[in-house]
């Protein structure tokens, strides 16, 4: 039996360059490997790989495999998975570990059930058992109303790691390592989808993962309309963007681009303004990461109360616009 | 052509409970007997999207779940708003499976329903939210299989997806049979009819034991798990909110600003 040893990241690149999530995964995998006393490396698939092989050394990594194929162009799992095994084959690592991203999500359950092992998805802390060597994986169940800490006894050990949850080290470009260009090929006929289109839904205006302040509307500003006024107004003035939490994206009042929560998008501004949200879990898991949290809500139970750090009980059409108008006289004095 | 459906959902506690409800005690967690079961959020959707395929080009429906002590009226709502079977894997040894071992008992009762075009799941259980399940019953059937659909169409043996990713979406192409795992985005699962409710109401549900689909009971719920929980627990939360008051709420809102201000916030 091959013995198995280091820890893999299947690493994603974003306009060329190392995606954040993939420089966390590197700071968290350099943490764990030190501890074994193994290497860590990374896999980075794509057409072109480019200088993001030299950022992976840079941000941790001691081995990175480069595998470019026109079919890696844009993530497709059929594709990429066949890379993914065929490396994992190769050097059997102790660990793998992959973002909690559209692409890990995709990729990491497929990637488990082909390798016949366990995968513990979305996780928010990982260590190493000191004595098994086991990888003790925590991450929240219930909608974030609990957590739970796994093991499992087959190899290798799998995980997915939230967006935000993990600190990457600093960039260190004097650090070595090593590219090993991969000769693994893509076999294009086992690719069973066809990507038509893709289409760019985004907001015009800043980007929800990049604003520093975030005014998020729940499922209490009761339709479309605030989305346009209030909440617009307030995020131009501090120069920051608009969310919603699922309900007003199931009920297509915003784009899903919007969506803020366990299933939607990790943010982690230094303001974050919640007007007209109860603060389920499941919302608090996209918005927990923020610096300062402002609730306002009609509800003095609510629970994103317990989330906040200031807080005013009221409803969102008396509370905001004075709060905005008072805000603005401010900035400008 | 008529499509051939199978969908996957699961009874789960109402996610939409308030959160000071959820308590764990012995690593379990424990709802007060108020908080009804549903079926999963996510499910729902899948259902709705294969209901929208049986309006426009035909077929049937058939939702498959796994548990045990199925309360009837929450999981015949899968008939009642426009299933036409419904089969459940219902037994004690069912109980406490993980992804690995709930997925392999799904793939296997789909091999003795034996026909089918289309698989729908949830991108995730509305409890453990692990996400896996849809995909590994995919892998273990050895299909293909789109994820985080918000819009599914069938035409001549193929079904065109419209897949969310973070800045929009993708429209993918593939070959039936496929099985296809819906996020939200396709709307609400629409209400029973009376019509439906009344018809769900004489219906009874088909129940395969393990044994029915060719298990042990080493295989399944619990005893199958690859992964072990250790624990679970709940961090506790400091609630150290500032409630700034006016008034009129009007004033508090201008209170908080100046209070925002003050702590140089903004």
């Amino acid at each position: 039996m091959a013995e198995y040893k280091g820890i893999l990241i299947c690493g994603e690149l974003a306009d060329g360059k190392l995606a954040s999530i993939t420089t966390e995964l590197l700071g968290c995998g350099r943490k764990l490997a030190d501890e074994l006393k193994e290497d860590l490396s990374c896999l980075l698939a794509s057409d072109s790989v480019g200088e993001a092989s030299k950022e992976a050394i840079a941000f941790g990594a001691d081995k990175v495999y480069v595998i470019e194929h026109p079919a890696l162009k844009e993530y497709q799992a059929d594709s990429y998975i066949q890379v993914a095994e065929k490396l994992v084959q190769e050097i059997s690592p102790r660990i793998i570990l992959i973002g909690q991203t559209s692409m890990g999500r995709d990729l990491a359950p497929r990637l488990a059930f082909r390798l016949g092992t366990s995968l513990t998805t979305d996780c928010l802390d990982l260590s190493i058992d000191p004595e098994t060597k086991r990888l003790t994986q925590t991450r929240p169940v219930y909608g974030g109303n609990a957590q739970a800490v796994f093991t499992s006894e087959l190899m290798p050990q799998m995980a997915t790691v939230r967006t935000k949850a993990m600190a990457p080290l600093e960039r260190d470009d004097s650090r070595k390592g090593e590219v090993i260009p991969s000769k693994i090929d893509v076999d294009t006929s086992k690719v069973r989808t066809k990507v038509l289109e893709t289409v760019k839904e985004e907001a015009v205006g800043i980007k929800l993962e990049d604003a520093p302040v975030i005014v998020c509307g729940g499922r209490g500003m009761g339709g479309p309309e605030p989305y346009q006024t209030v909440l617009k107004e307030l995020a131009d003035l501090l120069h920051g963007a608009v969310g919603a939490s699922r309900p007003p994206a199931d009920n297509g009042w915003v784009s899903e681009a919007l969506h803020i929560g366990l299933t939607g998008k990790i943010v982690a501004p230094d303001i974050y303004i919640a007007i007209a949200i109860s603060g389920a879990s499941q919302h608090t898991a996209g918005c927990s990461g923020s610096k300062h949290i402002i609730a306002i809500n009609k509800d003095p139970e609510a629970n994103i109360f317990r989330e906040a750090e200031f807080g005013v009980v009221g409803k969102y059409e008396e509370v905001v616009p004075a709060f905005t108008n008072k805000l603005r006289e401010l900035l400008a004095g | 052509m008529p499509v051939n459906m199978i969908v996957c959902c699961k009874q789960v506690p109402d996610p939409e409970a308030p959160p000071a409800v959820f308590k764990v005690a012995d690593n379990k967690m424990t709802l007060p007997p108020d908080v009804k079961p549903v079926i999963g959020q996510y499910e729902e959707f899948a259902l709705e999207a294969a209901l929208k395929i049986k309006d426009t080009t035909g077929g049937k429906i058939t939702a498959l779940s796994l548990g045990n002590n199925f309360v009837r009226d929450v999981i015949k709502k899968a008939l009642a708003v426009g299933g036409d079977e419904l089969i459940l894997l219902e037994d004690e040894a069912f109980e406490g499976g993980d992804s690995w071992s709930t997925a392999n008992a799904l793939a296997m009762a789909i091999k003795k329903i034996g026909e089918y075009d289309l698989i729908f799941c949830g991108r995730q259980s509305s409890d453990w939210d692990a996400g896996q399940v849809g995909l590994g019953i995919a892998e273990i059937l050895g299909i293909p299989a789109v994820t985080l659909a918000r819009k599914v169409e069938v035409t001549d043996g193929q079904v065109k997806v419209e897949r969310t990713i973070p800045d929009g979406y993708q429209v993918v192409e593939v070959k039936l049979p496929a099985l296809i795992v819906v996020t939200s985005g396709l709307g609400a699962l629409r209400y029973a009819t009376l019509k439906g409710i009344m018809a769900a109401a004489k219906k009874q549900p088909v129940i395969w034991k393990p044994a029915d689909i060719g298990l042990e009971s080493s295989q399944i719920g619990a005893a199958g798990r690859q992964s072990k929980l250790d624990k679970l627990f709940q961090p506790v939360k400091e609630a150290k909110c500032e409630i700034i008051e006016g008034e009129t709420t009007a004033e508090a809102g201008a209170n908080l600003a100046v209070r925002l201000r003050e702590a140089k916030l903004l």
